[in-house]
């Protein structure tokens, strides 16, 4: 399964390299062309596999499985959970995002240090797998076609959303830049690639809904702490660090934006 | 988006002044300048340094705090008059006094997106970029549209000494005209250095650049 899918989207890349020929408006329609032909059949289900196998798997010192971790609805329930976070988990005293409390679960149910259970937070080739990539694309699968509803009511969480929103609007760095630089106008683009308004809510869902992804240029499945991270790489600043508080405000910012829209993910992107 | 993004914050702060009422008890609603510290404190615990990007790069200029600051409402003019004021202070003009370089050697720096990011190191070659947020000749056809069309720029504008002066300070430093303006401040930040800016003005400003056809 896995070849023909790989045949099928180097197919569809090879089609995308002729689009500089035509001309720019025949150009946006041609990748549109390309993105619909990815749909059909995506590789992140082999991760979503992978991350249910390393849900019910003892691990860790404990040598237990994942399968009692509470993501928000109780002990071991998956299902819909990700459309619900980040959200105020009172065991931590602490609003987490998915990572966040899979780290969190990882530590507290298998015994790992936070080290161990962040030492690969991003995937890079078959040598560097990551298991949270996994874990995230099976959990998050789980709410395919739930209604984003990430809650505000704790005092922590509306503090992590008005903070999130301050660091959107923050601008640094030797280029000036803050996510509002890109992100905050209707109808532009960078080269080519459509930019999300993430300060509406059609464009914060949009865009939300739709991560993680597997990308397939990088040949990974990429989730949101991931395209977070990369964001501000390409900000120059220096690196996002992993399931850190500020990581966790801004996912709180967008994903609260998303509200109401139907979770989508993972998909496929170029 | 400046409407919307107001609304939210008043009425999240309405729902904690009511809630604290019932309460009866409990602190007010943290003020606007309180959540942009308890942010910069939180990026500051949540960022590392990474290779060329050091944590100095969080530490805000007074022209990126003020411009973070009314990033969601209207910016006074006092305020805006007063980041031009500063930033036209900081543009140096070419040492030799001429302003063209090379065109086609602007069109590289056009094109190249990459510099200064904890992926690159000091010895990776240094673009401006433009095309990401700019259409700038006809050839080029995967251009951006943050920034407006700079197609004809000089051809539009008469190809005078006065423009080629203003090219050269857009690009030096873009805020000495437009204050909170989205673009980099080339010169001014040391991202490009003095001969690609000659030459990048070339690229809008010659008339045998493809810009101008």
């Amino acid at each position: 399964m896995g070849k023909r899918i790989l045949g099928a989207a180097a197919a569809a890349l090879a089609g995308a390299l002729a689009v500089p020929l035509v001309l720019a408006q025949d150009t946006v329609k041609e990748i549109e062309k390309y993105r619909e032909a990815l749909v059909d059949g995506n590789p992140a289900e082999l991760w979503e596999a992978r991350g249910e196998d390393l849900w019910k798997k003892p691990a860790g010192p404990k040598n237990v499985s994942l399968e009692k971790c509470d993501l928000g609805l109780g002990p071991g329930v998956v299902k819909g959970a990700y459309a619900k976070l980040p959200r105020y988990f009172a065991d931590a005293d602490r609003v987490m995002d998915l990572e966040t409390r899979l780290v969190h679960c990882r530590m507290t149910l298998q015994g790992m240090t936070f080290a161990e259970a962040t030492k690969q937070p991003f995937g890079a080739g078959n040598d560097r797998k990551s298991d949270n990539d996994a874990l995230v694309a099976f959990v998050t699968a789980e709410s395919k076609g739930v209604k984003m509803d990430v809650p505000m009511a704790h005092p922590k969480e509306k503090e992590a959303y008005a903070v999130g929103e301050k660091m959107f609007y923050f601008r640094g760095g030797p280029y000036d830049f803050s996510c509002a630089t890109c992100h905050a106008s209707d109808n532009t683009r960078i080269r080519l690639q459509d930019l999300p308004n993430l300060t509406k809510q059609a464009g914060a869902q949009l865009a939300y809904t739709s991560w993680p992804a597997y990308r397939v240029s990088q040949g990974e499945l990429r989730t949101f702490q991931w395209r977070l991270n990369d964001c501000f790489r390409q900000q120059r600043f220096p690196e996002l660090q992993f399931t850190s508080d500020a990581s966790i405000a801004l996912t709180a910012f967008l994903a609260r934006n998303a509200n109401g829209a139907e979770f989508k993910a993972p998909t496929i992107k170029r | 988006m400046t409407n919307r993004s107001t609304q939210g914050l008043l009425a999240g702060a309405a729902v904690a002044v009511a809630l604290a009422g019932c309460a009866g008890s409990t602190a007010p609603a943290p003020s606007d300048a309180q959540t942009r510290a308890k942010a910069l404190e939180l990026m500051k615990a949540g960022f590392s340094e990474k290779g060329i990007a050091k944590l100095d790069r969080l530490n805000q200029d007074e022209t990126q705090a003020l411009c973070t600051q009314y990033a969601t409402g209207t910016l006074p003019k006092d305020v805006a008059e007063k980041i031009e004021k500063a930033n036209m202070a900081s543009i140096k003009p070419p040492s030799d006094g001429k302003y063209l370089g090379d065109w086609k050697r602007g069109e590289q720096v056009a094109q190249r997106g990459t510099g200064f990011q904890y992926s690159d190191t000091k010895e990776t070659p240094v673009g401006g970029n433009c095309y990401a947020c700019h259409q700038l000749t006809k050839e080029e056809i995967s251009y951006g549209t943050i920034g407006p069309s700079l197609y004809n720029f000089g051809k539009i504008r008469g190809y005078t000494p006065e423009m080629q002066k203003y090219a050269w300070g857009k690009v030096w430093n873009t805020q000495a005209y437009s204050a909170c303006s989205f673009m980099p401040r080339f010169g001014h930040a040391g991202i490009l250095t003095e001969a690609q800016i000659k030459d990048v003005v070339a690229l809008l400003m010659d008339p045998d650049s493809p810009v101008n056809k």
